[in-house]
């Protein structure tokens, strides 16, 4: 049974020039393991994906149609944006943002940012949220944690705030992680890193990944599979290697073009040694 | 953090100076002579510019005003014409009052402003945002004294529950006579309170971080304290050290309908009767104590906040 499946999920959004569909028909399985890349250009529904996976859509859309299942039961309770069974949050699906500078509470030490969900559900005292915490940051490769875990997201470089959000996205263990572009925000050499971090515990803990990002190199370093997405619609998924090797679609062979390296580098690649640049891709 | 206070404190010498200036202008401009007034209709002219002499009020308007601001570096205000002591003895006799009004309503104001911002903000329900509204715009269209009397009305005359007026004698009376005019007092910054609190946690509950923290599956409620009202409670704190000034001008008022005997209505007697000593001393002392209040202001907001804290 798939981890995950987004199941005809059609989204609409009152706007200011009036109703609006932003999701279309949506459909995306994903299995218990899979790591998946979804791409496409600007503003065509990926970040609202993840979002109405979360049940975290903004105000003034509402789910139309279709079903969110996780591990086979419908975790949208009655259709509605508020219909959503928040157990899932954190626990079994959880997601990393874009930008660290902005997804971190400002006035909370990290170390607390990183345990305050699980420890509300666990009943953790503060000593051993603390520890959690520690193990935690050590675990994403933040040196001396112990000390760390007392800073300020501002006293923190980007490469270690994100570091910091996923860990904080994966301390409850959950079994699906949403990624929305995160290492967009940050310094080139630091995005290296920061995606070796996510195939080390993609694969370390057998996560179910849903990448987005418009670099189709990155897909190529850490996803098996792709979904393309156009104006809400998902116009074409498959395997990586055949999507990137025979596009059905123009849109599609568009993206794959614009990416300077897919033709020789990364490709090879993609079983796992993949050590192509992570950034130039298209934007 | 030591030098920063430095230069605030020292920046405040020519604001005290400005101050200090300006209302000895004022009262200089003003229409009236205070021993005439102090003498009556049928004072003869000899005897005015006997008093006059005798007040020092015949010397050149320069010498005055130097008299004056030496006074002030040296604590002296000078004395008081109609009440026949010096300035210092009224301030010790009168401020208290008006201080713990103060007090009391910056009290009240933050206890009605806060739950109500926060319930209109975390629940975004039609009926909180009714009732703040309601509540704001109505606060907002009625004058203190208004407001004062009305209360008096209601909660003094009619059940009485409250004092209409006066000041007790023991700290438990005064507490319980500044009820009504502390509320009266608080209602007139409550509406800025509100709008500005509500505005500042309808942001950081659509913050970024609010987002994340719900991602994580951290509960509402957890979410509306530590994320939402942390952020937004450090901008509160710099629009409350502002209001306080608004809050000089409402207590001064408010006093004078409640027969609170504090500084308000001194100074109302004070100006009618052109005893300019007194008004100069009460104006320099509250613009020394605005700026003090916005210095303390940028001390707390520095110390609860990490960013200014540990440098940012
Ligand atoms: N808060 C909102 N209110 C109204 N419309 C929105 C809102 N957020 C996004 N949209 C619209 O929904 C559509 C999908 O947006 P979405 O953010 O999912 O795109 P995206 O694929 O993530 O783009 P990008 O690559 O730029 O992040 C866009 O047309 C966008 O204009
Ligand atoms: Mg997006």
């Amino acid at each position: 049974m798939p981890i995950l499946e987004v199941d005809s999920l059609t989204v609409d959004i009152d706007g200011e020039v009036g109703r609006r569909r932003i999701l279309d028909d949506v459909s995306i399985t994903l299995e218990a393991g899979e790591p998946m890349g979804l791409v496409g250009e600007s503003g065509s529904g990926k970040s609202m994906t993840l979002r109405s996976i979360l049940g975290m859509l903004p105000p003034g859309a509402e789910i139309v149609e279709g079903e969110i299942r996780f591990r086979g039961t419908n975790i949208l309770t009655s259709g509605s944006r508020r219909g959503y069974d928040q157990r899932i949050r954190g626990t079994g699906i959880s997601m990393v943002f874009q930008e660290p500078a902005i997804a971190l509470n400002p006035v909370m030490k990290v170390g607390r940012q990183i345990t305050d969900a699980v420890a509300e559900h666990k009943g953790l005292s503060k000593r051993s949220a603390h520890e959690l915490a520690v193990e935690l940051m050590d675990r994403v490769g933040i040196a001396d944690p112990e000390r760390r875990a007392h800073s300020y997201p501002f006293q923190l470089s980007g490469g270690m705030r994100q570091r910091v959000m996923i860990a904080a996205a994966l301390v409850q263990e959950p079994e699906v992680l949403l990624c929305d572009e995160p290492t967009t925000a940050l310094d080139v050499t630091i995005q290296a890193q920061v995606l070796d971090l996510f195939r080390t515990m993609q694969q370390e803990r057998g996560l179910g990944l849903l990448y987005v990002t418009h670099d189709l190199a990155v897909v190529a370093q850490l996803c098996q599979s792709i979904s393309v997405m156009k104006d809400g619609r998902i116009i074409e998924h498959g395997v990586l290697q055949s999507v990137f090797d025979d596009p059905t679609e123009d849109h599609t062979r568009k993206l794959l073009t614009a990416t300077p390296r897919i033709d020789d580098g990364v490709f090879a690649g993609t079983g796992g040694d993949a050590s192509a640049g992570t950034s130039e891709g298209a934007r | 953090m030591g030098k920063y206070i430095l230069r605030r404190v020292l920046l405040m010498i020519p604001i005290v100076l400005g101050v200090a200036t300006l209302s000895f202008v004022l009262m200089k401009l003003a229409p009236g002579d205070p021993a005439a007034a102090y003498l009556g209709d049928k004072a003869t002219p000899e005897a005015v510019a006997q008093l006059r002499h005798a007040w020092g009020l015949d010397q050149p308007m320069i010498i005055q005003y130097f008299q004056f601001l030496g006074g002030l570096f040296v604590g002296d205000f000078g004395r008081s014409f109609i009440f026949q002591t010096t300035v210092l003895e009224l301030l010790k006799l009168r401020m208290p009052a008006t201080l713990m009004l103060m007090l009391v309503s910056l009290i009240f104001a933050v206890v009605i402003s806060v739950p109500l911002s926060l319930w209109v903000a975390a629940t975004k329900s039609a009926a909180s945002a009714i009732v703040s509204r309601v509540f704001t715009a109505t606060v907002q269209g009625m004058p203190a004294f208004f407001v004062g009397t009305l209360l008096i009305l209601v909660l003094g005359v009619n059940t009485g529950l409250f004092p209409v007026g006066g000041y007790g004698s023991s700290l438990g009376e005064h507490l319980y006579s500044l009820v009504l005019p502390g509320i009266v007092v608080a209602l007139t910054i409550c509406p800025v309170l509100i709008r500005s609190l509500t505005a500042a946690l309808n942001d950081s509950l659509s913050a970024e971080y609010t987002n994340f923290a719900a991602s994580k599956g951290l509960s509402r409620s957890k979410i509306v304290r530590n994320y939402a009202f942390r952020n937004a409670g450090i901008t509160g704190i710099s629009i409350l050290g502002i209001q306080v000034g608004h809050l000089v001008g409402g207590a001064l008022v408010v006093e004078n309908v409640f027969a609170i005997p504090g500084v308000g209505s001194l100074l109302m007697e004070a100006v009618l009767a052109r005893d300019y000593n007194v008004v100069q001393a009460l104006t320099v002392i509250f613009g020394v104590l605005v700026v003090l209040v916005y210095l303390l202001t940028d001390i707390v907001y520095s110390l609860v906040d990490p960013r200014v804290r540990l440098g940012a």
